[in-house]
């Protein structure tokens, strides 16, 4: 009990530091001692880069640090993931997310950051890179079964196409069926709204909260 | 007499330029550049370069540098509209030019940012005419009205309408060029005159790190069999796609002009290219690209003192600004660049009239920063001698009462050794609060409408209007749309 305890705070300190090699020493440790893996992640990463989060807020934390863990956690998810999927795979995601940057664009800093950050709070991301066709994240997001798609944009004219993936999926009759997230420099709240999606993230973390908000599953975890 | 001395600011040491160097060479030979182009692929391997055609790597070696550095001019000349007038582009000759392809337009009236259209674009052409101190225009606004497969040249078909100054533009296609090879042809009187006198200057920017991307060697490869100089971006951000150091940032910097460098030489030995760019320190809070940072200009000075080391001409994005509006931020980040580049000798300054990073045009700007280009251009003339003796002569003839205004002296140097600011507020407070109270972007704003209004447009001549009309329109037409927009003025 006290190690396990002392384990989980080490994972988290571990993730805000931005230890990777601690993070993955940290997780094989908890595989050996056979520690509940939800309780793991939980109690014990998921803090740690919760706060990374908070710190940013602070403006403590810049994009080095934030990137940097969120890399850490997906390190040491990669070493938990080969027991989890061997137990209750899907019960530990928070929900499926299609992301990319749209057709047209090839910038994509800004979109791997938001990817990272999901990814490191527990959410499933599936990215598709940079200039993605706008079919491409429909049949994904179908072929997955996502319940998310975020669309990166960085050129006000490729922004443009934000718009017309909304339209495409009301064409397909598929608009109820995913919830349609925006970003990218020239992107606005306002922007968001007239295009009908479901939400505007103005940097990772705040992607994060919002994914977190409109996802059907949230905080079952 | 005694001449004015050139003002100058070097950051670097000497050892410190050629570490740079030094390092930037060993990063081509042992890491290399990727290399999109399958064309500029097959150079480098005629060129006996190693070349890895699986992962697109080309491995250059010093040697190649070497022979592409001593084929390049380090001055040219490029030449106006009509052929006449003539603007060196090496040694310490410094041309402003409007920031290029902007995608936004910011409207005074509203403050905020729009889609640009032809009319937008027609009135910046004619405003950059208007501006003594913009050597240039540049194809500075992507207008909106047209389908993006045809930006790029619509850009250059109403600049070359509207302006008589030399362009610097660029493509946004591989298929790009043409089009717009032919339109400078036309204006020029043939593809050989072109060629003896440069109408524009092609940008090309390789993706950091070290990539040179299809679209991008294929413009360097176009320009240079026509003999088009062509401008080198490369466009490192600190410590997000370049490291984080300004000197790590400059290796990287280097590497990739160089061997942008040797694509153009291997394609065309012996045409002009310019040694430029626009790198940023990026913003660790924001993940924006500041072109105000006093480090952006810092990296920007440090590779043009490396380029005239390596005896090429220079460009860099400076003498813009990051804010949204013409504030206080648009003015310090404006002057402070432009009055750097100057001071460090740049050939080629691009960015006089941009905002938001590199993303929209401001018309107000360009006259604000046409009075701050005129500043920097002053300051850089020095301070001369003008009379012997300097001024014991003048004290001879002054008694008690008199003064200096009546003085003959002063009537035959007063506008030579002083620039008349026309934006600048230089009003007693009372007469500033009569006219209104208005801001410096108030009254650029009013002058728009004079200038405009006031002068007709230097137009082409009405043939070759339509031979450009006639080249644009076929452009258009196998790209899919069969009209133009309406050019009004």
């Amino acid at each position: 009990m006290e190690l396990k305890n002392r384990l989980l705070r080490m994972m988290a300190a571990a993730i805000v530091e931005g230890d990777k090699e601690t993070a993955e020493v940290l997780a094989r440790k908890a595989l050996a001692e056979k520690l509940d893996l939800h309780e793991v992640i939980d109690k014990g990463y998921l803090p740690g880069i919760q706060k990374v989060g908070e710190l940013w807020e602070k403006g403590e934390y810049f994009l080095p640090e934030l990137i940097t863990s969120a890399e850490c956690m997906k390190a040491a998810m990669a070493v938990l993931r080969p027991s989890l999927e061997a137990s209750h795979a899907n019960s530990l995601s928070r929900g499926k997310i299609v992301i990319g940057t749209i057709e047209g664009d090839i910038h994509d800093i800004g979109k791997n950051l938001v990817a990272s950050m999901l990814s490191a709070n527990g959410f499933e991301v599936m990215d598709l890179g940079a200039d993605v066709k706008l079919t491409r994240f429909i049949d994904k997001a179908q072929e997955t079964q996502a319940e998310i798609i975020c669309l990166s944009a960085l050129l006000t004219t490729t922004m443009l196409n934000q718009g017309r993936l909304i339209e495409l999926l009301k064409e397909r009759g598929l608009r109820e069926r995913f919830k349609v997230l925006v970003g990218g420099a020239p992107v606005t709240r306002k922007w968001a709204a007239d295009i009908g999606a479901d939400g505007y993230g103005e940097n990772a973390p705040s992607a994060v909260k919002l994914a977190l908000e409109i996802s059907p599953k949230r905080g079952q975890l | 007499m005694i001449r004015a001395k050139r003002p100058k600011v070097e950051l670097l040491s000497r050892t410190f330029v050629e570490k740079i160097i030094g390092e930037a060479l060993l990063l081509l030979e042992r890491q290399g550049v990727f290399v999109e182009n399958a064309e500029a692929r097959a150079l480098f391997k005629l060129a006996g370069m190693s070349v890895d055609e699986t992962h697109f790597r080309v491995l250059i070696r010093q040697k190649l540098i070497e022979e592409s550095l001593a084929s390049t001019p380090s001055a040219f000349k490029i030449y106006d509209r009509s052929g006449k007038k003539a603007f060196t582009i090496g040694r310490d000759h410094v041309h402003f030019d409007p920031g290029s392809a902007a995608v936004k337009i910011l409207d005074h009236t509203t403050r905020q940012e729009r889609r640009p259209e032809t009319g937008d674009l027609i009135r910046l052409s004619r405003l950059t005419e208007a501006c003594e101190h913009i050597h240039f225009q540049s194809t500075a606004l992507v207008s909106g009205d047209v389908p993006e497969n045809i930006a790029d040249s619509y850009r250059l078909f109403l600049s070359l309408q509207f302006s008589s100054k030399p362009i610097v533009t660029g493509t946004f296609r591989t298929t790009g060029f043409r089009p717009m090879f032919e339109m400078l042809a036309a204006v020029r009187g043939g593809s050989d005159e072109l060629r003896r006198k440069p109408l524009a200057i092609f940008d090309a920017c390789p993706s950091p790190p070290l990539k040179w991307s299809n679209l991008t060697a294929q413009s360097l490869i176009d320009c240079a069999r026509a003999g088009i100089p062509s401008e080198l971006i490369s466009m490192g951000l600190t410590g997000a796609t370049s490291p984080v150091t300004i000197a790590g940032t400059l290796v990287q910097h280097v590497a990739e002009n160089l061997a942008g460098l040797a694509i153009c030489q291997l394609a065309g030995k012996g045409v002009p290219v310019i040694f430029g760019g626009s790198p940023a320190s990026f913003d660790m809070r924001k993940g924006t690209t500041p072109m105000g940072a006093i480090e952006t200009m810092m990296i920007d000075m440090s590779y043009a003192q490396i380029g005239k080391h390596l005896g090429l001409p220079t460009h860099a994005y400076m003498g813009l600004s990051d804010a949204k509006i013409n504030d206080s931020q648009s003015g310090l980040e404006t002057s402070m660049g432009a009055v750097l580049a100057a001071l460090a000798g740049i050939n080629v300054v691009s960015g006089a009239g941009m905002v938001d990073f590199e993303s929209a045009q401001s018309l107000e700007k360009i006259l604000i920063d046409n009075e701050i280009c005129g500043m920097a251009y002053r300051l850089i003339e020095g301070v001369a001698q003008r009379d012997e003796p300097l001024a014991l002569s003048l004290f001879e003839k002054l008694g008690p009462e008199s003064q200096f205004l009546t003085m003959p002296h002063t009537r035959k140097w007063y506008r030579i050794e002083h620039m008349l600011t026309s934006l600048a507020d230089r009003d007693t407070y009372d007469a500033w609060a009569a006219q209104g109270a208005k801001s410096m972007a108030d009254r650029a704003h009013e002058r728009i409408d004079q200038i405009l209004g006031g002068t007709a447009p230097n137009l082409l001549s009405y043939d070759l209007q339509k031979e450009l009309r006639r080249i644009m329109l076929d452009d258009a037409v196998i790209n899919g749309s069969g009209s133009l927009p309406e050019i009004r003025f």
